[in-house]
């Protein structure tokens, strides 16, 4: 902007030539220039003034129909009342892998108490008291005549209960709707489901949220309103799953041992089909966690997934896969078993003198705790604990039961050498079962990592390679020569070429040392051989088997034919068909004709 | 004709309002009808929960498996074993083969061997 200047000397020279002062031409030229300026201001202001009148114009108008609109439209009462499509099924269901019902909702009624309206509080009590005997009469009582205006009675009730109370005719004595989770088969796959409880609780309706197992993972997926009518489908088999139980349970009384777990597990997709820990309990009323004695032997503590273990020789096959892979050894190569095999304190021994040579297959066969420890000294330290490492022995599991992030593997402080030794053969490294079924699970399926999924999934998962192809197909020969002539010979099951190993580890005691005559007895399998579908983990506590002429306790005559019976028994139910000819079936009399 | 425009004209209101009226209602019914069957949707779809949450009750594995156990007697049944599986070509399809072949029997209507005529034919 050109500003004209207020003195300018053309006019000046001449003001002063005619005699005049110039300091007029000055403030007439000030005088013109505050004039601009006021009027520029004053045609600002009025055109915002005119913005915010149109404003509160348009917005008067706006207002006033509306509320035309309002006040000329018949009243509609807002529907959120219950029976509309949508309040039905709050939280998701959870089905198993073919649809059958694992977790559903139930409506019921919640029972709660307005003291001051009670007509009779003293019969209300005494009646109620008889109606549900886990009530108290005296403190009800004291509660009713109390200042207190409202009181929950009973969190749910069936329909039964229900029309007793109504009977009672107490018009202070109120029902509230209430959704409850309802486990129709009820102990079964009690730790993978966990349990859901009420959280906030209003007469209207109330929150569920779940406890423990897949309900507490997925509470967020469960609880989406969008998701609500959309099932949670889960890997589970319900019927392998049921076989798994009842073969466990068998097993355990059978084998008296005090606890046991199970897993079976595609090699391909990882998902687990069965996945058990006995003793179990009721999701439908899920035990308080116990406050005394030791928490791992709590039904609700889950064997398969949160029991850390030294599973024992099972692990001497990860051992001889490594070597393997390194070239550093074949299946043929002849191992030094002379022993004991001393090391500073440690005396590593077998069970039996199986002579002063083995080849790797037969320290397989045989489960040589010497043989393995010098294969593992040949590997060296750092490169087996890369090695279990790379296979995820050393973190918890991914699956999908909240508890499961408890299942950490215990690792031993220093990797001296004496530690590398024990390792190699299941000992001072504990890891859960499905660990462990995850590792057989990469060697059955040709070497890659396999993380187990609860989830159900069509597609094999292409984890990191851990071994060559042809390395897992060593291993898995030397496992199936484990079952037809060495320690696991009783899980030969006609038909299905089942491969396994197992392993007999004795429990550490809480201080240091190990139990002489407590035993984890643990059998890892995986059939067919010879192009294996399934994993098969199968791990009792402190089993004794009492059959024979002298208890013994080693997994080969306890949990082995536990895994036998539970293979002859799943088997068919995952369609898989034995190699064998059908018997003949007598007193089957042709009708076609 | 002003006359009679203005009753034409009069005519169509009234027709109009008369139109007007009948819709609001049938609107105001319609919408009273979809509450109520939104209601009983609602209603079967609780009920439908129940129904599958019972069925699912009723077959539990446990259920099943004493039923069996009382019931062996009628039913004999046994959890699947893995000699039950069977081949397809063990299941006689083709009735034929299966017939043992008769000896000293004559066919009558068989179709292959039709009895072959005898004289009388030119």
């Amino acid at each position: 902007m050109i500003r004209r200047p207020l003195r300018p000397l053309a006019r000046i020279l001449q003001a002063r030539a005619r005699g005049e002062n110039p300091d007029a031409i000055e403030r007439e030229n000030l005088r013109l220039r505050h004039e601009v300026t006021r009027s520029a201001a004053r045609s600002r202001a009025e055109s915002r003034l005119f913005v915010l009148g149109l404003f509160f114009t348009v917005a008067f108008v706006g207002i006033g129909l509306r509320m035309g609109f309002l006040a000329s439209t018949p009243p509609a009462e807002p529907n959120t009342a219950l029976g509309t499509s949508e309040f039905t099924a709050t939280r998701a269901e959870i089905q198993d892998r073919r649809g059958r019902l694992l977790a559903t909702n139930l409506e019921t009624s919640a029972l709660y108490v307005h003291p001051h309206e009670l007509v009779d509080p003293a019969r209300a009590a005494r009646e109620l008291a008889r109606l549900f005997p886990d009530l108290n009469e005296a403190r009800m009582l004291a509660d009713f005549t109390g200042p207190r205006k409202f009181l929950w009675l009973r969190k749910v009730m069936s329909p039964e209960q229900q029309q007793a109370v109504h009977d009672i005719g107490e018009p202070g004595l109120l029902f509230a709707t209430r959704e409850m989770r309802l486990y129709p088969n009820g102990a079964l796959a009690a730790h993978v489901l966990g349990g859901a409880a009420f959280a906030r609780e209003d007469v209207r309706a109330a929150e569920i949220i779940g406890t423990a197992g897949v309900e507490r993972t997925f509470d967020d997926r469960l609880r989406d309103p969008a998701l609500a009518n959309d099932p949670l489908q889960l890997s589970l088999d319900l019927t392998a799953q049921t076989a798994m139980e009842d073969v466990l349970s068998t097993g355990m009384t059978l084998m008296n041992a005090k606890g046991a777990a199970g897993v079976l597990m595609d090699v391909h997709t990882g998902e687990v089909l069965a996945i058990a820990s006995l003793p179990d309990f009721d999701p439908n009323d899920r035990p308080a966690p116990p406050t005394k004695g030791d928490p791992t032997e709590s039904p609700i503590f889950n064997r398969a997934v949160q029991g850390v273990y030294e599973l024992g020789s099972t692990f001497k096959i990860f051992t001889v896969a490594q070597a393997m892979d390194l070239q550093l050894i074949g299946p043929e190569t002849v191992i030094d078993t002379r022993g004991p095999m001393v090391k500073g304190r440690h005396r590593i021994t077998d069970f039996r003198n199986y002579g002063p040579e083995l080849t790797v297959d037969e320290v397989i066969v045989k489960s040589s705790n010497i043989g393995t420890a010098r294969i593992a000294l040949m590997i060296g330290a750092e490169r087996q604990r890369a090695f279990l490492e790379l296979m995820g022995m050393t973190q918890a599991t991914g699956i999908e039961i909240a508890e499961a992030r408890t299942g950490r593997p215990i690792l031993p402080a220093r990797w001296s050498d004496i530690v590398t030794m024990t390792v190699s053969y299941g000992h001072g490294f504990s890891t859960t079962p499905l660990h462990l079924a995850a590792g057989y699970a990469m060697i059955a399926n040709g070497g890659t990592r396999v993380e187990p999924t609860l989830i159900r999934r069509s597609t094999p998962q292409y984890g990191p390679r851990v071994v060559t192809e042809e390395t897992a197909n060593r291993a898995r020969t030397m496992l199936r020569h484990v079952v037809t002539e060495g320690t696991g010979q009783v899980a030969d099951v006609p038909g299905y070429l089942v491969a396994g190993k197992t392993g007999t580890a004795d429990k550490p005691k809480p201080g240091g040392g190990y139990h002489a005559k407590k035993v984890i007895a643990t059998f890892a399998a995986m059939f067919p051989a010879d192009d294996p579908r399934y994993v098969l983990v199968v791990s009792l506590d402190e089993p004794v088997n009492t059959l024979g002429r002298e208890p013994t306790r080693t997994a080969g005559s306890t949990a082995a034919p536990v895994a036998a019976e539970l293979i002859r028994r799943v088997a068919p139910l995952l369609d898989l068909k034995p190699r064998i000819e059908p018997l003949k079936l007598d007193g089957i009399t042709l009708t076609s004709n | 004709m002003r006359t009679i425009l203005s009753l034409l004209l009069a005519i169509a209101v009234l027709g109009l309002g008369a139109w007007a009226y009948r819709e609001n209602y049938a609107t105001q019914s319609a919408m009273a009808e979809t509450e109520a069957l939104k209601q009983k949707i609602g209603a079967s779809r609780a009920r439908l929960a129940v129904l599958r949450a019972e069925w699912a009750y009723l077959n539990r594995p446990d259920r099943l498996n004493d039923l069996a156990e009382i019931n062996f007697d009628r039913l004999g049944l046994l959890p699947l074993q893995p000699e039950q599986f069977g081949q397809i070509d063990e299941i006689p399809y083709p009735l034929v083969e299966t017939i043992a072949p008769l000896t000293g029997v004559q066919d009558v209507a068989g179709p292959e061997t039709p009895p072959a005529p005898k004289g009388d034919l030119p």
